[in-house]
C-alpha cells in the first residue's frame, strides 16, 4: 500500500538540498498550513452540497440543480454570497466577545481536523496522546458557543447558548467514555497506533459486544456534539429563530456554518478511524486474493469513503428523527447513555484483561 | 518538531479567520442605521438586558459534568496500560468507579437529574 511519508520526506530532502535548514522548515510549515486550509475548505463545500442533496432525497425533492451541472457550484455560490453580505453589529452587544466567538469555533475545528489520520503517512498532528488531544481541543468549541450567545445580548441567543452548553458538556462525557473503551482495546492513544492495531480486523468486529455498544453510544453522543439532527434544539428555528447565532450575519455567520460542518466531518472521521479501521483496507482472514485486491485501493480512498459513509448515516439521523426536548436530551444522557457507557467500560476491561477478543 | 506543528495548525486557523474577515470587510457594504442595530427579537423594542440571572438547572448539570470529566481524565492513563496491569488494577479502578456511581445514584435519588 502506498505510503505518503515517501512524498513528504522527498519534499523535505529536496528543500534542504537547495536552502538552509530553517528556510526549508519554514516553507514546509507554510505548505502544511496551505494544504490544511485547502482541504478544510473543499470538505466544507462538499458537505454543504451533500447535505442539501441528501435532504432533498429524503424529502422527495431534487435539491440544488441550477448552479452548474447537478447544482455542484451551489455551495460555492453560497460562500460568495456570504462574503459580500454586510456585517451587522448589535449596538448593545459586547463587541470584542462577539468577534472572538467565531474565531474560537474555527480554531477548535481546525485543530481537531489536524489530528485526523487521512492516509498512511498523511498525518499532521500525530502525538502519542492523539485521542486525548482531539477530545480536549474540540471541547473548546463549547466556549465559542457560550460566548456567542452571551455577547449577542439577545434573549434567544442566550437561551440557545445555555441549552447548547448543557447539551454539549453532557454528551462530552459519553463521547469520552466510549473513546476510553476503545483506547483500552487498542492499548494506545495515538491515532496511527490505533489504525495499525486494526490491521487484522476492525475494532467494531474485534471488540465483540462492548465495541458495538461503544459505537452506538459514540454515534448518538457525536451527533449531539455537533448540534445537529434530533439534538438541534440550541438552534431550534421554530422557537429560538436561530439560537446562539441569531445576531450573526455575513461571514461571521459563515464561520459558524463552516465549523458546524467540519465538526460533523471530525465526528464521522473519528468514528471511521477508531471503529472502522481508519485508512486500513477491509481484510477477511483466509481470503488471500480478496485481501490483495483490497490492498490496491489507496489508503486515502478508504479513509474518505468510510468517513463519508458515516456522514451519510448522521445526515440520515438528522432527517429521520423529530427534535427532542431539553429534558428528554438530559434524561437520555444522564439516565441511559452514561450508566450504559460506564458498564460497557468495565465489560471491555474484562474482555481485554482475559484476552477474549481475537 | 511535533509540538511546533501544533502552533503551525493554530496559526493556520488564525490566518483563516483573519483573511476571511479582511475579505468580508473589503467586499461587504456598510450601511449602518439604528433599526438594523437593534436585537432581532419580536419587532417591538426589547425590555431590559439579556445579561441576567439564569436558570439554576444548567449550573447543576455543569457541576455533575465536572465530576465525571475529571474521572475520565484519571481513567485515560489506566486505559492505555490495562493489559499490563491486569486484574488487580481493575479491582482498584472498580472501587474508584463505585464511589463515583454512588455519587451519580445520590444525585439521581435527590432528583438533580430531573429537569424542572
Amino acid at each position: 500500500m502506498f505510503d505518503f511519508s515517501i512524498v513528504t520526506s522527498w519534499i523535505d530532502s529536496m528543500l534542504r538540498g537547495v536552502m538552509p535548514a530553517w528556510a526549508a522548515l519554514t516553507i514546509e510549515y507554510v505548505l502544511i498550513g496551505v494544504v490544511i486550509l485547502l482541504v478544510y475548505a473543499l470538505i466544507a463545500l462538499s458537505l454543504i452540497y451533500m447535505e442539501r442533496k441528501v435532504c432533498g432525497a429524503f424529502q422527495c425533492r431534487l435539491g440544488p440543480n441550477r448552479v452548474g451541472p447537478m447544482g455542484i457550484f451551489q455551495a460555492v455560490a453560497d460562500m460568495i454570497k456570504m462574503l459580500i453580505k454586510e456585517l451587522i453589529y448589535i449596538r448593545n452587544s459586547d463587541k470584542f466577545l462577539f468577534k472572538l466567538a467565531p474565531f474560537i469555533m474555527i480554531t477548535a475545528s481546525v485543530m481537531a481536523f489536524g489530528c485526523l489520520p487521512f492516509g498512511r503517512g498523511l498525518h499532521v498532528l500525530d502525538f502519542n496522546i492523539g485521542i486525548f488531544l482531539l477530545l480536549s481541543v474540540s471541547a473548546v468549541s463549547i466556549v465559542g458557543v457560550l460566548l456567542a450567545g452571551w455577547a449577542s445580548n439577545n434573549k434567544f441567543s442566550m437561551i440557545g447558548a445555555m441549552r447548547s452548553g448543557a447539551q454539549m458538556i453532557s454528551y462530552e462525557l459519553s463521547l469520552g467514555i466510549s473513546m476510553l473503551t476503545m483506547v483500552m482495546l487498542a492499548g494506545t492513544m495515538s491515532f496511527s497506533g490505533i489504525v495499525e492495531a486494526q490491521a487484522d480486523g476492525w475494532f467494531l468486529f474485534k471488540g465483540h459486544i462492548p465495541a458495538l455498544i461503544a459505537f452506538i453510544v459514540y454515534l448518538i453522543a457525536g451527533n449531539a456534539e455537533t448540534n445537529r439532527g434530533p439534538f438541534d434544539l440550541p438552534e431550534a428555528e421554530s422557537e429560538l429563530t436561530a439560537g446562539f447565532h441569531t445576531e450573526y450575519s455575513g461571514l461571521q455567520f459563515g464561520f459558524f456554518y463552516l465549523a458546524e460542518y467540519l465538526n460533523l466531518f471530525i465526528v464521522a472521521g473519528v468514528a471511521a478511524t477508531v471503529f472502522l479501521g481508519g485508512w486500513m483496507p477491509l481484510h477477511i482472514p483466509g481470503w488471500e486474493g480478496f485481501n490483495a485486491v483490497m490492498d490496491y485501493i489507496p489508503s486515502v480512498v478508504w479513509f474518505f469513503g468510510k468517513t463519508y459513509l458515516m456522514i451519510f448515516v448522521l445526515m440520515w439521523f438528522k432527517w429521520t428523527f423529530p427534535r427532542l426536548r431539553v429534558d428528554q436530551i438530559l434524561t437520555l444522557e444522564w439516565k441511559y447513555l452514561l450508566p450504559i457507557g460506564l458498564f460497557n467500560l468495565m465489560l471491555m476491561a474484562i474482555i481485554v484483561i482475559f484476552g477474549l477478543h481475537f | 518538531m511535533e509540538s511546533t506543528l501544533l502552533i503551525v495548525v493554530f496559526f493556520t486557523a488564525l490566518v483563516l479567520v483573519i483573511a476571511g474577515t479582511a475579505m468580508a470587510w473589503l467586499l461587504s457594504p456598510s450601511k449602518r442605521n439604528v433599526q438594523k442595530e437593534l436585537p432581532y427579537e419580536c419587532g417591538v423594542p426589547t425590555r431590559g438586558t439579556s445579561w441576567m440571572q439564569f436558570k439554576v438547572g444548567y449550573y447543576l448539570f455543569a457541576i455533575l459534568f465536572l465530576m465525571f470529566d475529571v474521572e475520565a481524565v484519571f481513567l485515560f492513563p489506566w486505559a492505555v496500560v490495562v493489559q499490563e496491569l491486569g486484574l488487580l488494577a481493575l479491582v482498584n479502578v472498580l472501587f474508584f468507579m463505585l464511589v463515583l456511581v454512588l455519587g451519580l445514584a445520590y444525585a439521581w435519588k435527590k432528583g438533580a437529574l430531573q429537569w424542572k
